[in-house]
């Protein structure tokens, strides 16, 4: 399978930006992302933007002419919605369309807005990730949701809140050093399992914050990189995505996540590497529970396995696999529609030697990005290796 | 959520009216599947063969949650206690009532209603005692 460079990469600071726009935020990632790659607008062929609930937030719906406008281009576009793997899903198009042969040259990316919706109306907003007819209208929130799996996971495998507790400490701690990220304050276990609970067994200190915020990835394919001369040393050699039923009552487990294996499989398959191989890995962590549930589900664990990870020191920033050093969704945040993108930027730079957290890695090559919708009815999974 | 007033959900709708008669249903198809309505075909292997099963009035809670934030809709019953029962062969999502939030634990016994919701003109499965 060929690959797809990763000629640039940006993101805006994450946060609350309740006075800035979608278009306004993308724009600066995508400014970004293009002066990394030493390339003016006119170089792309398409764009590919994820976006969850700007159709809510921002009362806008067609925003892929909205999304290449920011970039400076009017090169055909389209919005990706999978709920929060908006834009991993955009990143794995815009990987398709260049290893097809069709674009040479291609923007992926995403951005969300939620802050200026309230914590009531993002909360109504996010929960639209679940099934109307068999989740929302029984009072499933998006907390709820994933709160329904932690639970089905210690009644299947066992662990505590405790455990969960290790995963937000280790991420807020990676976060310290992101001057991008949403949340730069150190916590300790005390302070997640006193914090008042939203969804129990889940806490505040449990969940991403409602983020704001946009990311964008150039990518281009092998005979463009060589053409421009592009400064790309590391390629995407890896895409899978995989699927599940919409609502959580319709799955043989609610303690384990299908899709995402189904992803990793894909997308180590034409990586042509084993979860052995994998140095660092952002995952999907909008809540401390699903980066146990992604870990397992991309085979770095067996299932049951990886709900201590943490607390033992194997994912933080010293341990033998570093899960999430850009802080995650946990702290970084969690701009829904940006999210995706925003960890193949991460991943990219980890590997790079550019990324505030790269002191940590030795010799890291191999770095695999997992991004979920809803309760991972959808997942996308990426590998990136330095290639040069 | 309809906004028209003549509006209906179809077959959720014609389900839930079931379930509150005591006649609620499943679907089997004939690969050995068995759903929740409203289904025209088979989610897990596409077979458009469903048979209506009748579904118990009971069933046991299988993982649940105590949402203290809840969305707008739901603002008026929060603290609330939202709990996935397996039903039959089947697994349904309610709301839980009557129960105290601290007693509710998986592995417990519970009736399977149809109640209106406070906060919207809305109507959702309850598990009761």
């Amino acid at each position: 399978m060929s690959k797809a460079f990763i000629a640039g990469a940006g993101t805006t600071a994450f946060g609350s930006f309740p006075d800035r726009t979608g278009r306004e935020l993308f724009a600066e990632a995508g400014r970004v992302a293009l002066d990394d790659a030493g390339l003016s607008p006119d170089a792309v062929d398409e764009v590919y933007y994820g976006n969850f609930v700007g159709t809510l937030a921002e009362n806008q719906g067609h925003q892929g002419p909205l999304a290449a406008e920011a970039l400076g281009t009017t090169a055909p576009s389209r919005r990706i919605e999978s709920a929060c793997a908006s834009s991993g899903l955009a990143v794995r198009d815009a990987v398709r369309a260049v290893r097809s042969g069709e674009a040479d040259l291609v923007v992926a990316g995403g951005m969300e807005r939620m802050s200026n919706m309230g914590t009531a109306g993002a909360t109504d907003g996010l929960a639209r990730a679940a099934d109307d007819l068999f989740e929302i209208r029984a009072g499933v929130t998006f907390p709820a949701a994933y709160a329904l799996m932690a639970r089905a996971y210690f009644e299947t495998f066992g662990g505590d809140r405790e455990d969960l507790a290790a995963i937000a400490v280790k991420n807020h701690d990676n976060a310290l050093a992101n001057d991008h990220a949403h949340l730069q304050e150190s916590i300790a276990v005390e302070d997640v399992l006193e914090a008042p609970a939203i969804a129990a067994p889940l806490g505040l200190y449990d969940a991403c914050p409602i983020s704001d915020g946009a990311a964008a990835v150039v990518l281009a394919s092998p005979a463009y990189a060589a053409e421009h001369d592009l400064d790309a040393g590391v390629a995407v050699t890896g895409s899978g995505h995989g699927g599940d039923t919409m609502a959580l009552q319709d799955r043989d487990s609610l303690a384990t996540t299908p899709a995402t294996r189904e992803a990793a499989v894909t997308a180590y398959d034409e990586a042509g590497i084993d979860p052995d191989d994998v140095d660092l890995a952002e995952v999907h962590d909008c809540f401390t529970i699903a980066e146990v549930l992604a870990l397992e589900g991309l085979g770095l664990y067996g299932y049951g396995e990886a709900i201590g990870a943490a607390a033992r020191g194997d994912t933080r920033r010293d341990g033998s696999l570093p899960v999430n050093l850009s802080g995650g969704l946990k702290a970084k945040g969690h701009p829904v529609g940006a999210t995706g993108a925003a960890q193949i930027a991460a991943v990219s730079s980890l590997l790079e030697g550019t990324h505030p957290r790269s002191d940590a890695l030795e010799d890291a090559t191999v770095g695999v990005a997992h991004n979920a919708g809803g309760t991972v009815a959808s997942a996308t999974v990426h590998v990136l290796e330095v290639v040069a | 959520m309809s906004e028209h007033s003549d509006a209906s959900d179809g077959e959720y709708d014609e389900f839930l009216d079931a379930l509150a008669d005591g006649r609620g249903y499943y679907y089997a198809c004939s690969n050995g599947h068995e759903t929740v309505p409203p289904r025209q075909v088979c989610p897990h292997c596409g077979d458009r063969d469903l048979e209506r099963e009748p579904l118990p009035e009971t069933g046991e809670i299988v993982t649940h949650t105590t949402v203290t934030v809840p969305s707008p809709r739901f603002a008026d019953e929060a603290p609330y206690v939202t709990a996935v029962a397996s039903v039959g062969p089947v697994r349904l999502t309610g709301i839980v009532r009557g129960i105290e939030p601290d007693d509710v634990a998986v592995g417990r016994d519970v009736t399977v209603t149809v109640e209106s919701t406070e906060a919207a003109d809305d109507r959702t499965i309850v598990f009761r005692p």
